[in-house]
């Protein structure tokens, strides 16, 4: 390793129009070495590496690649000049082949012509630097899988011979396994001397995978060093800005009586076989992997999907779960006080370019509405909530991630429901924005709410949660006291581990 | 400190946005009617050409106002030239006793209807084929485009066999003077009733878009779909309604049609879709769907009306007008785009 580091950045400023989003960065990033660029949404990443890209230009600051100058008028010149990103959205053209993705825009060419057997190299060799030379070269990108979609966009890096890789979110659309194998290929990228900065929300990934660490906080850096001298609660506490003691409130919860009583629940594919009982004043997790059926799950219970068979008996008035409720509509849920926050919340939870207003009030309109008072009750919840916003005319898209799923849950609560569902409610938020929903979810079921939440996130099931039943295939285990479970217990139970030992039919 | 600097410029850029979509269509009102007042002040600028423009705005503005609904909701009506002309074509039957062509070996003719009756018979037969639409699109999830695109040769089909291919003449009744020049002995009506119908649905239109469940619900469904379903909105209902509501105001634009032409000619309003969907779309509504006023449709009627107006007073010909128009149409989606961003 050289002493001149593979990339340096120094008092990078950029403004939009009074707004200071980055005061003075200074980074840098030698060869051979795995950044980590925490902070929270809003904090500057993005605009930082937006920077690096060349999709903005910094107002004042300069940076180096390798000792030289580097100051990229566009994207097409950052990607020229070796730096490459994969953004959390995959970037592909899903009608071309593996090859043509791979060698896309930086085909090599005699004059018009493509030279398409130096090409088919070029990309063969990276494929197999990123460890996978089975994948055919003709095939559809449109035909794999998201984990090996990413690793096509890794490849078109490496065939770019890029010199600083910028994974943003990497792990986002991945499962368990498929980011095992992530870390593994970022670590042999690192052997092989790329520069990676690493941007994630999850703090044990950074742990996991990286060298290094750099805290921006309202566009500054506050805080870098060597992950392996830090501790999660001190990036956190750098992060926020101050130290998080308790990040998963839980005052005295006193479970009441059964709100919610699930039977033998069959939905059209997910679930298979679901029996659950929600109690006034608790809050039940539920575990699984992706495509375990725990959001069809959730959609039954909300009338969202077709229930094929069992019951759901809801017990709202009374203390004893009465008529099944299986076949009622979602506006019958809303009306019984059941409603539920989506895990999608761009496509399904909010109509994005509808103002905070309508979203926050949509499930819960009289006949005849006011404006105006749709307006008010938003701006009293935006004030408990303190989202951040221009008001309650601003339309949803403008707000942030946190502050986006904010608003979704004001809907449940100003719907004023007993019944809380809620669909990975912290995907793709800050950390700040987290810590507020766990203290509502903790306020909400010492009033005596019921919470039915779905997570992929265990230390956040194990915090949050009383009680904690996993889904395995389309099959809901028995729900457990979350103190009795570990991430270690519930992952097995998870991948079906603890059945196949048992000898069940899976 | 950066969110909150963020919002503020977001502020500045909702207020811009709300402006632009308020008063771009009305800048472009103004602008085309100040272009033809210069150009042509004696004739344009007439007491009796301004009377008139609003008479001939009326039956696309009332079929702009359904337009508006299923247009914000996020779809489309292909079908309302066709509903328009089979809604008159059936008011000038039901007046003049004629029984549709092919009923005549079930019944020749009936006892002529009274003109409210017969009204009533043509918005109805507009609401039923709206109905139609949403029956198709919800229950058997087809795209409006394609369903509307078949009953708008159904519909047409329709009307031309009714009236066996041919125009229906019917009595005159008092009908026929909804939209024709006020007589001086009713000044005080300052506007013919048809006007007065229209200024009426548009102020409905806007009422119901702004202060009723349905509404908002309209603007929710044509924002996102799946929210509005996840928010407990009976979706499919509600485009039922909003279609049924839409075919009933192309019924009554038939009828002012029928009143216009005091016949009942089924080849009558041909290429009006596009005229009203045009309509919409420069009044600031998003194809898209979520976004769109009754009052901006309203606004983009005028425009299109004193450009067809103007170029006549002007001395142009027909096709200088649509020219312009499709200029006009263009430059409103440009600006739509631009406001967006």
């Amino acid at each position: 390793m050289s002493d001149v580091p593979r990339l340096k950045m120094t008092g990078i400023h950029k403004r939009f129009g009074p707004t200071v989003a980055l005061d003075g960065v200074d980074l840098s990033v030698a060869s051979g070495q795995v950044l980590a660029l925490v902070g929270e949404n809003g904090a500057g990443k993005s605009t930082l590496v937006k920077i690096l890209s060349g999709a903005y230009r910094a107002d004042g600051g300069q940076m180096w690649l390798d000792g030289q100058p580097y100051q990229p008028r566009h994207p097409l010149e950052g990607r020229r000049a070796g730096v490459s990103m994969i953004y959390q959205e995959l970037s592909l053209a899903r009608d071309l082949s593996v090859l043509e993705n791979i060698v896309l825009g930086a085909e090599p060419h005699w004059g018009p012509l493509v030279r398409w057997r130096l090409a088919r190299e070029r990309a063969a060799e990276a494929l197999r630097r990123v460890g996978r030379p089975d994948l055919p070269l003709s095939r559809l990108v449109a035909r794999l899988s998201p984990a090996e979609q990413q690793l096509v966009e890794i490849a078109r890096a490496l065939a770019a011979r890029c010199r600083v890789l910028v994974l943003d979110e990497p792990t986002s659309s991945l499962t368990a396994a498929d980011i095992e194998r992530l870390f593994e290929l970022v670590r042999q990228l690192r052997e092989q001397g790329e520069a990676i900065i690493y941007i994630s929300h999850f703090l044990e990934e950074i742990q996991a995978i990286s060298d290094h660490y750099a805290v921006l906080r309202d566009g500054r850096g506050v805080g870098q060093g060597r992950t392996a001298e830090a501790t999660i609660d001190g990036i956190i506490g750098l992060m926020v800005g101050r130290s998080v003691e308790e990040l998963y409130p839980r005052s005295n919860r006193s479970p009441g009586p059964v709100v919610l009583a699930v039977e033998g629940l069959k939905g059209k594919t997910r679930p298979r076989q679901a029996n659950l009982e929600l109690r006034r004043g608790e809050v039940l997790g539920i575990a699984g992997l992706v495509g375990a059926g725990r959001t069809e799950l959730l959609r039954c219970l909300q009338g969202l999907d077709a229930v094929q068979e069992g019951q759901v008996r809801l017990a709202l008035w009374s203390d004893r779960p009465s008529r099944d409720a299986a076949h009622d509509s979602p506006r019958a849920r809303w009306r019984a006080g059941v409603g539920m926050v989506s895990e999608d919340r761009t496509q399904e939870g909010l109509a994005l370019n509808l103002p905070i207003s309508d979203n926050l009030t949509l499930s819960q309109l009289p006949f005849l509405t006011s404006p105006a008072a749709q307006r008010r009750a938003s701006a009293a919840w935006i004030q408990r909530l303190a989202i951040r916003c221009a008001g309650p005319d601003q339309a949803v898209m403008d707000l942030s991630g946190g502050n986006q799923q904010k608003v979704a849950l004001a809907r449940l609560l100003h719907h004023d429901v007993d019944v809380l569902l809620l669909d990975e409610p912290t995907r793709g938020i800050d950390v700040g924005s987290k810590a507020q929903i766990y203290q509502w979810i903790d306020d909400l079921a010492s009033r005596g709410c019921a919470v039915l939440m779905v997570s992929s996130y265990l230390p956040e099931l194990l915090g949050v949660c009383d009680r904690i039943a996993v889904m395995c295939r389309g099959v809901l285990g028995a729900a457990r006291p979350a103190r009795e479970l570990s991430e270690h217990a519930i992952m097995r139970e998870a991948i079906g581990a603890t059945e196949l030992a048992g000898g069940e039919e899976v | 400190m950066k969110e909150s600097g963020g919002s503020e410029a977001a502020v500045k850029v909702s207020v811009v946005r709300r402006l632009l979509t308020l008063f771009a269509p009305l800048i472009g009102l103004g602008f085309v009617f100040l272009l033809f007042s210069i150009l042509a002040p004696r004739t344009f600028l007439a007491a009796d050409n301004l009377l008139l423009m609003p008479r001939h705005a009326a039956v696309i503005a009332i079929a702009a106002m359904g337009m508006t609904l299923i247009i914000i909701s996020g779809g489309i009506d292909l079908s309302v030239g066709s509903n328009i002309a089979l809604s008159s074509v059936v008011v000038a039957l039901l007046l003049a006793g004629q029984s549709p062509q092919f009923l005549h070996w079930l019944l020749p003719s009936f006892a002529p209807w009274p003109p409210w009756a017969a009204v009533l018979g043509g918005v109805a037969c507009g609401f039923l084929c709206g109905l139609l639409n949403g029956a198709l699109i919800t229950g058997l999830r087809l795209s409006p485009f394609i369903v509307t695109l078949g009953t708008m040769g159904l519909l047409r089909g329709l009307a031309k066999g009714m009236a066996d291919q041919q125009t229906v003449f019917p009595p005159p009744t008092g009908l026929n003077t909804l939209l024709q020049r006020l007589a001086p002995e009713e000044a005080w009506m300052l506007l013919p009733p048809g006007v007065w119908l229209m200024v009426l649905l548009v102020g409905a239109t806007a009422l119901l878009l702004r202060y009723t469940r349905l509404g908002r619900h309209v603007y929710a469904i044509g924002s996102n779909e799946s929210t509005a379903r996840l928010c407990g909105i009976p979706v499919a209902m509600n485009k039922g309604i909003i279609y049924g509501l839409g075919g009933m105001m192309a019924g009554i634009a038939g009828v002012l049609q029928f009143s216009f032409l005091t016949t009942g000619d089924p080849t009558t309003a041909p290429g009006y879709e596009l005229h009203v969907i045009a309509a919409v779309v420069i009044g600031g509504a998003s194809l898209a769907g979520g976004q769109g006023t009754a009052l901006g449709s309203l606004i983009g009627t005028m425009i299109m009306v004193v450009v067809a107006n103007g170029c006549i007073k002007v001395g142009l010909s027909n096709w200088h007008q649509e020219v312009i128009t499709g200029v006009i149409i263009v430059l409103a989606v440009a600006l739509d785009r631009l406001r967006r961003r």
